[in-house]
């Protein structure tokens, strides 16, 4: 097997503007926590995006199993009395 | 030597120290040793081509013959050049790029912070806009020297060689002639010598906190502010020129 050269990955999360969500970008190889910032900004930034970086290690990411997703999501999608569109919107009122 | 030709000739010499440096960094696009350090420093030579760009497009207008920021780069030869020896000096390897992207970002940062007051309001806007990009070339330069330092007893053994070996060439970045004089006394460009306490603390600082040793001071290099050179610009010249040298006026 081929020596594992390769650094640790991370993955990158950005924020377009103050105050919005942190987006996730893709992912970059780096031994250590600044690296993996410069990598991301180097690889995902250079265009003026952003305001503010998040890398995060791929490690430490828990990751449901798509085998699961019947349990995990399917259970929501006959209820259509969660969706707040199953009810009707009483005459005059303006918020539910 | 009028203002004017002082002021061209000094431009120059910024112009064609961030040319020949980013020619020296884009030789690692696709020769890195991994994909993102080569977009890294595929980003670092980005930075200096406009920097070029914009230092020689001035110097061409100061000197007011029509010549335009292409024709300074492709149409000078290698004694009309007057960037440092440091910076065309072969990659070698990648901690000898490190190590001059070290000495060198040390030496801008000051250099570019003091040219912010320049009395001359171009230089002084261009300064600005340079200083930001040379702190990301410090931190990254400076990163990665305490990295292979604190790595592998190859790495440190390579990147103290390369410290070593191109310590003489940074006395050169200080040096002043006639033209620094000149503008000086106007106001319009820093005193180089008084910028190197900073520059020895700030690599200093670095090269302890990588536990590598400073090297003692030397013999030191020389020659570039007459246009005197090592062999190796003249290599790079003839393939950064190729093009126009080849088929001059070519465009696309």
């Amino acid at each position: 097997m081929a020596h594992n050269n390769q650094l640790d990955s991370w993955e990158v999360f950005m924020q377009a503007r103050p105050g919005a969500n942190y987006i996730h970008q893709g992912s970059v190889h780096a031994s250590d926590r600044k690296m993996a910032l410069q990598n991301a900004r180097d690889t995902y930034s250079r265009r003026g995006e952003g305001t503010s970086i998040w890398v995060v290690p791929t490690d430490e990411i828990a990751a449901s199993n798509p085998d699961d997703a019947e349990m995990l999501f399917d259970p929501s999608n006959d209820k259509i009395y969660r969706l707040p569109t199953f009810y009707t919107m009483p005459e005059g009122a303006k918020q539910i | 030597m009028t203002q004017q030709e002082a002021l061209f000739k000094y431009i120059l010499r910024l112009g064609d120290n961030a040319l020949i440096h980013s020619h020296r960094l884009s030789e690692w696009c696709s020769n890195a040793p991994f994909l993102e350090e080569d977009l890294a420093l595929t980003n670092l030579a980005l930075d200096m081509i406009g920097r070029a760009q914009a230092l020689l497009q001035y110097a061409g207008s100061v000197e007011g013959k029509g010549r335009t920021e292409d024709t300074l780069a492709y149409r000078r030869s290698e004694r009309q050049y007057y960037n440092n020896l440091l910076v065309e000096l072969p990659n070698t390897d990648f901690a000898y790029t490190i190590a001059r992207l070290l000495f060198v970002s040390a030496f801008e940062k000051e250099y570019y912070a003091a040219l912010q007051n320049s009395a001359d309001s171009t230089l002084a806007a261009i300064a600005a806009k340079t200083l930001k990009e040379i702190k990301y070339h410090f931190a990254h330069a400076h990163d990665w020297v305490v990295r292979l330092g604190m790595g592998t007893e190859e790495s440190k053994q390579r990147v103290q060689n390369a410290v070593n070996d191109w310590w003489m060439y940074t006395s050169e970045l200080f040096e002043m002639d006639e033209t620094d004089e000149q503008l000086v006394k106007d106001g319009i460009v820093p005193d180089l010598k008084a910028l190197y306490p900073a520059w020895l603390q700030a690599v200093t600082d670095t090269l302890k906190a990588a536990s590598l040793d400073v090297p003692v001071s030397g013999y030191m290099q020389t020659g570039s502010r007459k246009g005197i050179h090592t062999e190796h610009l003249g290599h790079l010249l003839s393939e950064m020129q190729y093009l126009q040298r080849a088929y001059p006026d070519a465009e696309w």
